[in-house]
């Protein structure tokens, strides 16, 4: 029965009620969509870093695990790792962030295409010059890019050599020696991908160079890619819990604004309710049920849009972001709607379960 | 036992509090009502009369006296004990109907039941009843699609569905017409009749009070 009241007083109000689903769907959105940009990114790198083909990373001292900050010298390849036994080749890139979520990588094509065989090219084909620029298919459709297009980045007029297909290490490539220049970062680099003539050596080799290059960091290509989780980007985990905590404040604010609203229009009927010997326990009950009802409503549409979100970042910045569907998420996020819509059902609830029944009853 | 009066209030006073002023509604009431009785309380506004009701349905403490309902002591109950006897044992008509707008008429009903713990079918003589309301077709209507009458009926109805040992009645006829008054006053006391339950009606109307068995004139606080 006050299952049935709970749903009739919804029903009465449809524009109250879908305006609240509304809102706090679009705070149970906002934390699926980051959490899903932040591990859809992370995967997109895991997997890029892995199509490179390397089995060994060598970071420079200092640093996050997962950006592009810190340089060393270029000449730490044929001095020390080149000369190391079992390693096949050596390829160093320079990393260069153009904005917070776009990088410009810098190649030695002669040795990196000998980390995996080199780019598979849907159109065009390596750099020819200096100038010359590769983006992938995402890119390129992102920035409506063909081969000879001209594309500017970073205030640099590129000539676009190829298209290759995606999963290789970075969406923008350009010559290394170029970028270095173009940075300030002669000679420098910013991350060694090493091969192993024999990957039972591997652990081997990086045994050896972590002891000879001993600030460095020298990873196995499967520990690194381990790494590619929100907990080691830094700031993120805290950014994940600023927005949670934006979207409980929403949800407290959107349900204890329609539900004082509710309680207010509905005074007379509690008054009624209470004649009838409703304790103040059940009036709270009916408060927290429509509550309840509000969020999962909320929480249902909210992952519903999480997959518009997706498809429009899909569509719109396929180069730029990568939003994946989180669904271990899901219960998290409907729990912290529902958590926030409580909170904000309290005070409404409070007030309308002590309302003075001979008050209410007189309320017009 | 049985010669105990369900209602008896003695002494009973009332004041309420509005800003730094206090006003007397109650000054001093003295009333017995016996089982299945039909007490009529007239008397103008300003009289008492509803505060009176309020204190007599639990829905308000008096200041001062005793009332004893069903044998229990209503001036020391907790707000927790009122509301209980609210639900076991008295039953509200009020003269604005006060049905829930989003219900049908028999969730109305029901939902009288669900409060009071109630959860099976109701007494087989309730839907004896319901016939004797003319409500037997009406019933999955909401208020909006009820007549004034109907929708006085269902709040009867509602009232009585748990069978409480007394009725209150607000000014029941308050916003109906004649014919509507006399359906409504009649099925009062056609109930008072049949199930031999107390009721206490608050009115303005001296033909209304006229349907009790005893009329009851308040002024100024006091029984005249």
């Amino acid at each position: 029965m006050i299952n049935k009241l709970v749903f009739e007083n919804l029903k009465h109000r449809p524009i109250r009620t879908l305006l609240s689903i509304f809102a706090i769907s679009i705070q149970v959105t906002m934390v699926l969509t980051l959490v899903g940009l932040s591990k859809g990114m992370l995967n997109d790198q895991t997997r890029r870093a892995r199509g490179v083909g390397a089995d060994i990373l060598i970071r420079p001292p200092g640093g996050a695990i997962i950006s592009s900050g810190g340089q060393m010298l270029a000449k730490i390849i044929p001095a020390i790792i080149d000369r190391q036994p079992h390693v096949k080749v050596a390829s160093g890139t320079l990393l260069y962030g153009t904005d917070l979520f776009n990088y410009v990588t810098g190649i030695d094509l002669a040795t990196f295409d000998q980390l995996n065989g080199g780019f598979r090219f849907v159109r065009g084909g390596p750099f020819q010059h200096p100038d010359d620029v590769m983006v992938d298919q995402l890119y390129a459709s992102q920035h409506k890019l063909r081969v000879g297009d001209t594309a500017n980045i970073m205030n640099h007029a590129w000539r676009v050599s190829g298209i290759y297909e995606p999963g290789m290490l970075a969406r923008v490539v350009v010559p290394l020696a170029t970028l270095q220049d173009l940075t300030g970062n002669t000679g420098k680099v910013s991350t060694v991908y090493v091969k192993v003539d024999d990957p039972s050596q591997t652990e081997a080799v990086i045994a050896e160079l972590t002891k000879q290059l001993t600030a460095y960091k020298v990873y196995s290509m499967e520990d690194y890619t381990s790494l590619f989780s929100p907990a080691n980007v830094p700031m993120l985990p805290q950014f994940i819990g600023v927005v949670i905590g934006l979207g409980v404040l929403v949800g407290f604010l959107v349900v204890f604004l329609s539900m004082y609203t509710a309680v207010l229009e509905r005074t007379r009927e509690i008054g009624v309710l209470k004649a009838l010997g409703a304790s103040p326990g059940y009036i709270l009950n009916i408060l927290l049920r429509e509550t309840t009802l509000l969020a999962i409503g909320g929480s249902v549409l909210g992952i519903a849009l999480a997959y518009v979100t997706r498809f429009a970042i899909a569509r719109l910045v396929p180069g730029s972001l990568i939003q994946d569907i989180v669904y271990v998420w899901w219960p998290i996020a409907a729990g912290l709607a529902i958590v926030g819509a409580l909170l904000g059902a309290v005070y409404p609830g409070l007030k309308a379960a002590r309302q003075d029944a001979i008050e209410a009853l007189a309320y017009e | 036992m049985s010669d105990e009066p369900i209602i008896s209030i003695r002494g009973l006073r009332k004041i309420y509090h509005v800003g730094e002023v206090d006003v007397p509604a109650l000054r001093g009431v003295d009333l017995d009502v016996q089982r299945g009785e039909f007490v009529s309380i007239v008397g103008p506004s300003g009289s008492g009369k509803s505060t009176l009701f309020y204190i007599v349905g639990g829905l308000t403490p008096p200041t001062a006296g005793s009332i004893r309902i069903a044998g229990q002591d209503l001036a020391g109950m907790t707000d927790a004990e009122r509301t209980e006897l609210r639900k076991t044992s008295l039953g509200f008509v009020f003269q604005k109907y006060n049905l829930l707008p989003t219900l049908t008429a028999r969730d109305n009903i029901e939902i009288a039941r669900h409060i009071a713990h109630k959860n099976g079918k109701p007494d087989p003589a309730f839907e004896d009843v319901l016939k004797l309301l003319g409500l037997s077709g009406r019933l999955n209507h909401r208020p909006n699609a009820l007549s004034g009458g109907e929708q006085q009926r269902v709040a009867i109805a509602r009232a009585i569905v748990n069978q409480p040992a007394i009725v209150l009645a607000d000014e029941p006829t308050g916003n109906l017409d004649t014919e509507n008054s006399n359906t409504v006053l009649g099925l009062l006391r056609d109930l008072n009749e049949r199930t031999g339950q107390t009721i206490l009606m608050i009115t303005h109307n001296p033909e209304a009070a006229a349907y009790g068995h005893r009329l009851v004139r308040m002024r100024d606080g006091r029984i005249e």
